[in-house]
């Protein structure tokens, strides 16, 4: 049995997320037990963590500060395989600069930063904000969750905010939206999409697999 | 290369069943919303819109039902619109799988509605959805006006200022339907599309006219929308989503092959 838990922190749409998991365990013949929660001892017990979030992370990050999500989710940070999605993924970031800055969880560094709002292509021609649709990811390093991936699959974005990693050794993933952007980074056992894999058909359905395949490692 | 411009086919349904003629060449189940979901995903449809047309409050538990199975099946976003009234109405879809509502008459009855989704749900997922009928004379500057009730009820408020407002409410799209263009298959009001769409910063969905591969490139390339919405060219197989694509790209646009 994988047990897998998805944080619930009370923002946002965990289901398709959680219908994703069970789909892939049965298809790759892997019993899941999948529980959408915030309890400290399902998540304890958990092989793996999800790291969900959507919408603007100023409120995200209220709802984990009030339900005290960073502590609760600190040990499983340290220790199990973690995906981290979208504004889940912005959220492990130490600060974003919305609303004259938020102070994120910390557990990754980099920044969070907004579009702006004439953001243009290389040709000029305006971008609308959010970045919303398939764009292409460059692997920009080898990765156990890139398996079975072509280098440059498109996957489903929906975001207004965008990461600026510390360090360019932990971008496995880059997109090119008005400026380059990380699109997936990696650190130890945690892994973590600006896109939604849950939304992203088959490439997306093969990262959630081969995450669920993960040791936590990055070989 | 950068972002896909998106093809999104609408099933039209009514008491869990897709209407508005499903003619597949393999009809045995046409009519069903998750199967026909789950062909359309397969053959490369960027998102699926599920507009929920029953009259009656009632059945609406079914639509629940059939968006809970389509989100098991079908791994691309879902935005699900009709009778979109309440917060509650919102969080009921969002749980049972779908990715964005989209809000119409909601919207118009009580704007205030759209700030409170965006602000409880996020922007992300709150679709506005309007309809745009023309009602300046030829000659004159173009002007649209929002109707509601199927372009039957005028109700004063400018199209492009109504957008406006919208995404200034928290509006994350806009779905553009032309009631002029609605189902006569002569093409996107591109005029329509092109203003609105400059106006706002959110992505648009051209809707409403679509009657061959042309008219989607169109949509794109003179009438600058995101994103392109078509119901009957898809559901009568006239062309498949593939075909569309191709030709797309062929145009220069550029999409998720």
């Amino acid at each position: 049995m994988n047990k897998i838990a998805i944080i619930d922190y009370g923002m946002g749409n965990l289901h398709s997320v959680a219908k994703a998991m069970e789909h892939v365990g049965r298809e790759a013949g892997i019993e899941t037990d999948v529980q959408v929660t915030a309890d400290a001892r399902i998540i304890a017990d958990a092989d793996r963590v999800i790291f969900p979030g959507v919408g603007a992370i100023r409120d995200c990050m209220a709802e984990i500060n009030r339900l005290n999500v960073g502590e609760i989710v600190a040990d499983a940070m340290k220790s199990k395989p973690v995906l981290a999605i979208c504004v889940g993924m912005q959220a492990l970031m130490q600060r974003s600069e919305e609303n004259n800055g938020v102070d994120c969880l910390g557990f990754i560094d980099g920044q969070v930063r907004y579009f702006g709002d004439d953001l243009r292509d290389e040709r000029g021609g305006r971008l609308k904000v959010p970045h919303m649709g398939w764009n292409e990811v460059q692997q920009t390093q080898a990765h156990p969750l890139w398996k079975d991936i072509p280098d440059g699959s498109r996957f489903y974005f929906v975001h207004s905010y965008y990461v600026e990693a510390a360090s360019e050794a932990i971008v496995t993933g880059r997109s090119v939206y008005g400026k380059e952007l990380v699109a997936t980074l990696a650190e130890k056992n945690i892994f973590a999409t600006q896109f939604h894999p849950e939304k992203s058909q088959t490439v997306g359905l093969t990262l959630l697999r081969n995450f669920l395949l993960w040791n936590g490692s990055d070989e | 290369m950068g972002l896909a411009k998106r093809i999104i086919p609408c099933l039209d349904c009514d008491k869990g069943r897709v209407v508005k003629g499903v003619q597949f060449l393999d009809i045995r189940d046409a009519g069903d919303p998750v199967e026909v979901s789950k062909r359309y995903c397969d053959a490369g449809a960027d998102e699926i819109t599920f507009l929920d047309i029953t009259a009656s409050h009632e059945d609406r538990g079914t639509t629940v039902d059939t968006v809970s199975a389509i989100a098991g099946q079908v791994f691309i976003p879902l935005t699900v619109g009709g009778g979109i009234r309440t917060l509650e109405d919102i969080r009921t879809m969002l749980n049972a799988g779908a990715d964005k509502v989209a809000i119409n008459t909601a919207a118009v009855v009580n704007p205030e509605f759209v700030r409170q989704a965006a602000e409880r749900f996020g922007s992300q997922c709150i679709v506005v959805a309007v309809d745009a009928k023309r009602v300046s004379s030829e000659g004159d500057e173009p002007r649209w006006e929002i109707f509601t009730h199927g372009g039957r009820k005028p109700t004063g408020l400018d199209a492009i200022e109504w957008v406006k407002r919208m995404v200034g409410y928290g509006a994350g799209e806009i779905l553009l339907t032309s009631m002029d263009r609605d189902g006569t298959k002569k093409g996107f009001d591109l005029a329509l599309n092109k203003a609105v769409s400059s106006a706002v910063r959110v992505p648009i969905i051209a809707s409403g006219g679509v009657g061959n591969l042309e008219h989607l490139a169109e949509g794109v390339l003179l009438g600058e929308a995101d994103a392109v919405l078509a119901a009957s060219i898809f559901h009568f197989q006239e062309y498949t989503i593939q075909e569309a694509k191709t030709y797309m790209a062929e145009q220069g646009i550029e999409v998720r092959l």
